[in-house]
This record gives C-alpha cells, structure tokens and sequence, in this order.
C-alpha cells in the first residue's frame, strides 16, 4: 500500500473515533431507553408538583361543607373549582387563604343565558333580571343551591 | 371481474378510524373523550389547566381552551374563544338570528401517528409507553417545526422558557393516580379521559355506546381525542 495512503487512513480512523466519542459524550445516558428520546424526561415531568389536590381532601378540616355540597346539586363541581387550587392552603390553611368567589359574574359563568349551552346539562337564569340588587350567594347557598 | 380481485387483493380492507391507533399489547394507553352534549361553556378546563400547569397567563398560550360555534341562519359560521373560554362566553349574536351554536373544547389530540413527533429534528418531542404525547424541556432546541405540523394548533413557544410547550394530559397527575386537572374540574363530567387498552374503562364505553367522531380523520394522525355529538363544521 502506498505510503500516502497509510498515512489518509491513520487520520481517517482518528476523525471517526474522534466523532463517536464526541456523540457517546454527547448522548444523555437515558436516551433510547424506551425510544427515540431522553428516557429520564418522563421522570421528571411526572414528578412535576400537584395543584389541585381534589375535594376528597378537604373533608379531613371541612367535612360539614363536603357532606352539605355532595347533598345538593352542586355535587360534582369540585370544590376548588370554585375556590382555586389548595395544594398551599392544605398544608398552611391561616397562612395561604383560598379564594371567596362571591360575584354575580362568578355564578353567570356557568348559570347565564347562552343559546350554546345545554339546557338539560345546566338550569340558566336570567342573570340581568334575576334580583339584580343582592349578590347570588345571599339567596342561594354556594354549597348546596 | 379479475379487474376486481386483483384490486380487492392488493388494497387491504378499511380500518376503522377507531383503531388507527396502534395499542400496545400490555400497560394503559390514554386517550380522551369529550361530550359537546354536556359541555356549558363554562371555561373551567382552560382555567384549571392553565395554573395546574403553569401556562403563561397571556390570552395566546393555552394548553387547553373552549371555542364557539355558531351557525347563522344566512349560513355563515361564527367561532369565537374570547381568552380561551376562561372568563366564560356572553352571547353577542341574537337568538334569531343563530340556527344553531354549541361549544367545542378543545386540547392535544394525543395522536398515535403523531406529526409533530415525525418532525422533531432531535428527539425532543415523543409519545410516552402510556400514549401521551411530551416535550422533554430540556432537549426541544425550539425550531418551531413541531408547532408548524400539528394540525390541530395545539403546540405554542413558551415565551419566557424559549422551549415548544403542550398538553401532558397531566402526565405528573395520571401517575399519581389522579385524572388531568381539566378533567376533574368540568362540572357536568363533559370530558373524561382513561386506559383505552381496558374494556371496561369508562372511555371504552363511552367510545363504543356514543357516535364518536375525531378532527380531521383524513389526516391519518390517529387522534385518541373522541367527541360526541361532533358538528361537520368543527375544523
Ligand atoms: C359553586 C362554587 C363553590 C363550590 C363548588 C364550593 N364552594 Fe365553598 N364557597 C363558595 C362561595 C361563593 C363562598 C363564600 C361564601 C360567603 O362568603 O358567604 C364559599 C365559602 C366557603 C368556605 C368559608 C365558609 C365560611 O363560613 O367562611 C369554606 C370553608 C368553603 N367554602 C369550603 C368549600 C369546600 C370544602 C368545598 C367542596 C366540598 C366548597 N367550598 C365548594 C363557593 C363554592
Ligand atoms: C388542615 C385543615 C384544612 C384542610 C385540609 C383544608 N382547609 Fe380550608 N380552612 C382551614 C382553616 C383552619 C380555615 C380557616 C382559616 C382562617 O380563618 O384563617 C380554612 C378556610 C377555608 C376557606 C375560607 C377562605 C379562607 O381561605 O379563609 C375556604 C374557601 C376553604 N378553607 C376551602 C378549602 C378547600 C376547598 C379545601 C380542600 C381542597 C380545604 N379548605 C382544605 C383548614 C383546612
Ligand atoms: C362551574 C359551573 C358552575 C358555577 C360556577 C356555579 N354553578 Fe350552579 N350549577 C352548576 C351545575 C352543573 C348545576 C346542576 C345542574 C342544574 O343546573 O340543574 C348547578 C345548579 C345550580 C342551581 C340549581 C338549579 C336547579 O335546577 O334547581 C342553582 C340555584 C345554582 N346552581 C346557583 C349557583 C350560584 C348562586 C352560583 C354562584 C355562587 C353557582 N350556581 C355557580 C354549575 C355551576
Ligand atoms: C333575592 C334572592 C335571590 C338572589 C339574589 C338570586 N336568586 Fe336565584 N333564585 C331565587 C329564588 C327564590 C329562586 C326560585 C324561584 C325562581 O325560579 O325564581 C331562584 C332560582 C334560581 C335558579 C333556577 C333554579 C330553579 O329551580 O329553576 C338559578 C339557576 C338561580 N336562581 C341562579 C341565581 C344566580 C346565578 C344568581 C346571581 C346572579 C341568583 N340566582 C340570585 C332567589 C335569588
């Protein structure tokens, strides 16, 4: 074999080496694990913290209101729909206060007339005309309407 | 006659768009359904999903949001999604003149042959074992191309991350043993989502009881996302 071209294939196997270290250090550990992506990401995004903690969890400090709201016909509006997420409040219930949404607006976002709605998913009221003076919750009980 | 059989030899028989979806033979495979029956337009999907998951509060970023549909009786359409449904819909065209109008939620189909996982340059973007479709933050390189594809609009870039952000369908709530945030939040059970892999789910039902539809079929993007009650003229 010419000289020259012992010469082009020492190089040749030093720059391909030289790349696949480069790629193997390149490469997180976890890549094509379970497929053509970083593995350790699906850890990572279900550790990802929880903000709505669900109504199962405040009957611990507030089982009257769960028991009064599972009676009526607000049942299956959670809790924390109406009052915000409570991963905080759980934990600091003094500290991190939830949110009274005690506005007509509130109730008229699910309760105002619309032409789209359902109406046997939803009773709508005539949020202009229905005792415009008073807020909603003086007449009706937020926990059980 | 032979014209035929060599034809029907060669073409295999349809598949229902049900089962565009490849499953895996064992584990859950998540899909989701959505009944526009039962759906009032209340906003909170897009509400619960944008702090549960930290969506940017601009009017431009969701995750997850509700449009409506009004069909007018001159025949012209109407769609609107003021901030995504969260502040709720007033209704601005008057009864008489609307032939028809109902709300469409909408959120990441979790397609089975996804488009924007084909597209992504550097394996940033993948469907879990489960079936649901992420973006690993740390990879996405942010080229957009992903967002180019999906034809359901359903991708955006995170303004201040500079990464390609989606729907997880709560990935970190699905492993806890809790159901996506939109999901437990809807009051009148409107949308649900489960293991498509286990006959007795209350997806499976849903999808064998209902007519259920999906957007845009003709893509082949195999969407897990079933709606019932699904009107032509959703695109
Ligand atoms: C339809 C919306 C709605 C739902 C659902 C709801 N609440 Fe409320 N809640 C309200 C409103 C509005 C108020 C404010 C009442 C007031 O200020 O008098 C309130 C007040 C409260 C208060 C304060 C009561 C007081 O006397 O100061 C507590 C505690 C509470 N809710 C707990 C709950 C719990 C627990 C649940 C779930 C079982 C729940 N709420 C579900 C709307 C709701
Ligand atoms: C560890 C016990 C505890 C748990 C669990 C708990 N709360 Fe409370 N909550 C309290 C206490 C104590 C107060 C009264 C705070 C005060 O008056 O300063 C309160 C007050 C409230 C209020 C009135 C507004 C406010 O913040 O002062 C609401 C609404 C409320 N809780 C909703 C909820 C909901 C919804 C849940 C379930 C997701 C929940 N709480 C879980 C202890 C708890
Ligand atoms: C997230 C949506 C939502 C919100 C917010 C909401 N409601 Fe409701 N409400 C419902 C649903 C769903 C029902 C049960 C179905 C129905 O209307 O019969 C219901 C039922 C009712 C009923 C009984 C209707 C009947 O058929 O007898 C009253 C009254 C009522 N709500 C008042 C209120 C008031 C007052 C507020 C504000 C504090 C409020 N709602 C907030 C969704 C909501
Ligand atoms: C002054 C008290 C009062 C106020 C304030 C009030 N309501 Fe009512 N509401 C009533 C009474 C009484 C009824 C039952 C009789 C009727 O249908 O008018 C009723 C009926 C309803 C119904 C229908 C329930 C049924 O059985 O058909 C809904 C929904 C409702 N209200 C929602 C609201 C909302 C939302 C607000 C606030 C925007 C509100 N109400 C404010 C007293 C009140």
């Amino acid at each position: 074999m010419p000289s020259q071209l012992k010469r082009l294939l020492v190089l040749g196997v030093i720059i391909i080496s030289l790349f696949l270290l480069l790629k193997h250090l390149a490469t997180p550990v976890s890549f094509g694990q379970y497929g053509h992506y970083r593995g350790n990401s699906l850890n990572e995004i279900a550790a990802l913290p929880v903000k709505y903690v669900g109504s199962k969890t405040c009957v611990k400090c507030h089982d009257s209101i769960v028991a009064l709201k599972l009676e009526g016909l607000h049942s299956d509006i959670q809790c924390e729909n109406c009052h915000g997420p409570a991963y905080l409040h759980i934990k600091t219930p003094k500290k991190d206060k939830l949110f009274r949404p005690d506005s007509r607006e509130f109730c008229a976002k699910c309760h105002s007339f619309n032409k789209a709605r359902p109406e046997k998913a939803v009773t709508q009221q005539d949020i202009k005309n229905h005792h415009p003076e008073k807020k909603c919750i003086t007449c009706h009980n937020p926990h059980q309407p | 006659m032979a014209g035929t059989l060599a034809v029907s030899a060669v073409l295999p028989s349809f598949n229902a768009v049900l089962f565009a979806a490849t499953k895996p033979k064992k584990g859950p495979w998540y899909g989701i359904a959505i009944d526009i029956e039962k759906c009032i337009g209340c906003g909170s999907c897009a509400k619960t999903c944008k702090i549960e998951n930290d969506v940017p509060p601009e009017p431009f970023f969701f995750r997850s949001w509700v449009e409506q549909y009004t069909i007018k009786k001159d025949g012209s359409i109407n769609v609107v999604s003021p901030n995504g449904g969260i502040d709720g819909f007033t209704q601005k065209i008057p009864d008489n003149e609307i032939e028809k109008t109902f709300f469409v939620p909408k959120m990441c189909n979790h397609c089975s042959k996804s488009p924007c996982v084909q597209v992504c340059p550097v394996g940033a973007t993948f469907e879990s074992p489960e079936g649901v479709v992420l973006v690993d933050e740390k990879y996405c390189i942010g080229c957009r191309y992903c967002i180019q594809a999906c034809p359901y609009g359903c991708r955006y870039m995170h303004p201040t991350k500079k990464v390609v952000d989606k729907c997880t369908l709560c990935y970190h709530r699905l492993k806890k043993g809790l159901n996506p945030a939109c999901m437990d939040n809807c009051p009148t059970k409107a949308r649900i989502s489960g293991d498509l892999n286990d006959p007795d789910s209350e997806i499976s039902e849903f999808i064998r009881k209902k007519n259920v539809y999906v957007l845009k079929p003709h893509l082949n993007t195999g969407s897990k996302l079933y709606y019932n009650a699904l009107n032509q003229e959703v695109r």
